[in-house]
């Protein structure tokens, strides 16, 4: 029931909603996985980032995207944690954990089950249309299911849109999709790449005149 | 209901000569889209952008001719929708600072403004709230907020695209408010149909006389594309167009007609390379890449936003008794 209530929220509110007020005109769509395992990485400045992802697939993939939110955020209250849940998919991503628990162990069992993840390697929105250094939960997420491609999305004018703590104000975000990057042993080497895609995939949107 | 009885008549009585002009639109369609397929087989590499041009066309064609047919209000909201797009679309490449986000959203108002006006039929609104007041309410506004670093640059910038996206767009708009008796085809929808053409046949015949004949540049610096050739064979062409059909459209005949068909085509060359002066000062090729083949809205629309007023103000003066 709540997976149909998803994808039609989804396809008759969310997208038109969302192509009328910014736009959403991406680029290199064709390279979105069309089954799991596998993780989207992109960079994050604003909430409808986890939108913007969700839209751009196919309605019938909807049921096995997942983004990975901060739970002490989106968990905050009853109505925000059943419709974090429910409606957008989260797994929730405990931020500062109990000693010696896995905080990815949710997001694990998602990949060994065959879902796409959505992280944000950030792991914050930080300033507008900045983006902040990685943060390791991608690679341990990598490395526990290393055939899974990891596939880098630059999402462009989020942060401009909607900023953190701002209102919201219709303007253009767009996304661009890259081609997979796969997980290899050194770790240093495969944060390098993975952030090396999302900066290539940046230096195609156009510039953005704002200070 | 005065605006729909004439359809209602045209499709009982003989063919009216706009049933017969938006059949000429689909024909021509129908042999872009042949083209479409045909040209990309026997020049390999060439023409590659015609697809998904020509499939851009049918949606455009097919959104106007619907809310042509469907009456006043709906074409009044449609062009609505086209100037928050290109607003947007402006107001998403153009330099702002991270402080205008509040005047951003002041300037989409215009929108609501300035299509009110159209809609309740008050022209001395639409002349005035928009292009006057919210002007001053912008400029306040933004004094207001005390970023004074870039003050006159950013009043002027978002000025001039509530400008052309919302007061030139609306006059299109304006024109569904024209009285029906004033006009040969007693509907004002032949006026904006003859305008939306004579505009787009004017940007094609202007490209098609280029790549045949082009080879001095006109604006080397802006719009390197442009040659004097296919400048002036577009005029020349869309010149003949207004001259011999627009008796059948407007209420235009004689000298005032004849000066229409020399300003307009020149209009749509001026608002096209001011576009282009546009997209070369902010570093993009195109405005966005919703229209895929055309580009953006703003790629689209750029001719109209000058050619719009300049039809409007000439029927004003010279034929109509209402503005």
């Amino acid at each position: 029931m709540l997976r149909y209530l998803r994808r039609i929220l989804l396809a008759v509110l969310v997208r038109p909603m969302a192509r009328l007020l910014i736009g959403m005109h991406c680029q290199g769509l064709e390279h979105l996985p069309k089954f799991g395992p596998a993780i989207i990485a992109a960079n994050h400045n604003s909430h409808i980032d986890t939108l913007v992802l969700l839209c751009l697939f196919p309605t019938k993939t909807l049921d096995i995207l997942r983004p990975v939110a901060a739970a002490d955020h989106f968990l905050a209250n009853p109505l925000s944690s059943w419709f974090s849940r429910n409606i957008v998919g989260i797994i929730p991503l405990k931020r500062k954990p109990v000693f010696g628990e896995d905080i990815l162990a949710e997001a694990k069992d998602a990949l060994d089950e065959g879902q796409i993840l959505i992280v944000f390697p950030e792991g914050t929105r930080g300033d507008p249309e900045e983006m902040a250094p990685f943060k390791a939960g991608i690679a341990r997420l990598a490395d526990h299911c290393p055939k899974a491609p990891i596939i880098p999305v630059y999402i462009h004018g989020a942060g401009r849109a909607l900023p953190k703590g701002e209102m919201f104000v219709p303007m253009n975000v767009s996304a661009y999709v890259g081609e997979p990057v796969f997980w290899h042993e050194n770790r240093s080497l495969f944060m390098e790449e993975l952030k090396g895609a999302i900066l290539t995939l940046k230096a195609q949107a156009p510039p953005m005149h704002w200070d | 209901m005065e605006d729909t009885g004439y359809f209602e008549a045209a499709l009982v009585g003989a063919p009216n000569p706009l049933s017969i002009g938006i059949a000429a639109v689909f024909i021509a369609l129908i042999i872009g889209t042949l083209a479409a397929f045909i040209l990309p087989r026997l020049q390999k590499g060439k023409w590659t952008d015609l697809g998904p041009r020509m499939y851009s066309w049918w949606v455009i064609v097919g959104i106007i001719v619907a809310a042509l047919y469907l009456g006043k209000m709906p074409f009044i909201i449609l062009f609505g929708l086209i100037s928050f797009l290109a607003l947007k679309e402006y107001l998403s490449l153009a330099p702002t600072r991270k402080e205008d986000r509040p005047i951003i959203l002041l300037a989409y108002s215009a929108i609501i403004v300035a299509y009110w006006a159209i809609a309740i039929d008050e022209y001395p609104f639409f002349l005035t709230l928009v292009p006057v007041y919210l002007f001053l309410g912008l400029a306040l506004a933004m004094a207001w907020i005390g970023r004074t670093e870039g003050y006159l640059a950013t009043v002027g910038i978002i000025y001039w695209g509530v400008v052309v996206c919302v007061t030139n767009v609306g006059y299109v708009a304006l024109l569904m408010q024209v009285p029906p008796m004033e006009l040969p085809l007693q509907s004002p929808t032949g006026l904006v149909f003859f305008l939306l053409v004579i505009t787009e046949v004017n940007d094609v015949a202007q490209y098609v006389w280029g790549k045949s004949f082009g080879k001095n540049k006109i604006t080397p610096n802006v719009s390197p594309n442009k040659t004097w050739e296919g400048a002036i064979g577009g005029f020349v062409t869309t010149f003949l167009i207004i001259w011999f059909l627009g008796p059948v459209f407007t209420p235009l005949k004689g000298l005032p007609l004849a000066l229409l068909g020399v300003l307009l085509p020149i209009a749509g060359f001026g608002g096209d390379i001011t576009m282009s002066a546009i997209k070369r000062d902010l570093g993009v090729k195109d405005t966005s890449n919703a229209l895929p083949g055309h580009g953006g809205i703003l790629d689209r629309i750029d001719s109209l936003t000058f050619t719009a007023p300049i039809y409007f103000h000439f029927l004003a003066y010279f034929a109509l008794d209402k503005f």
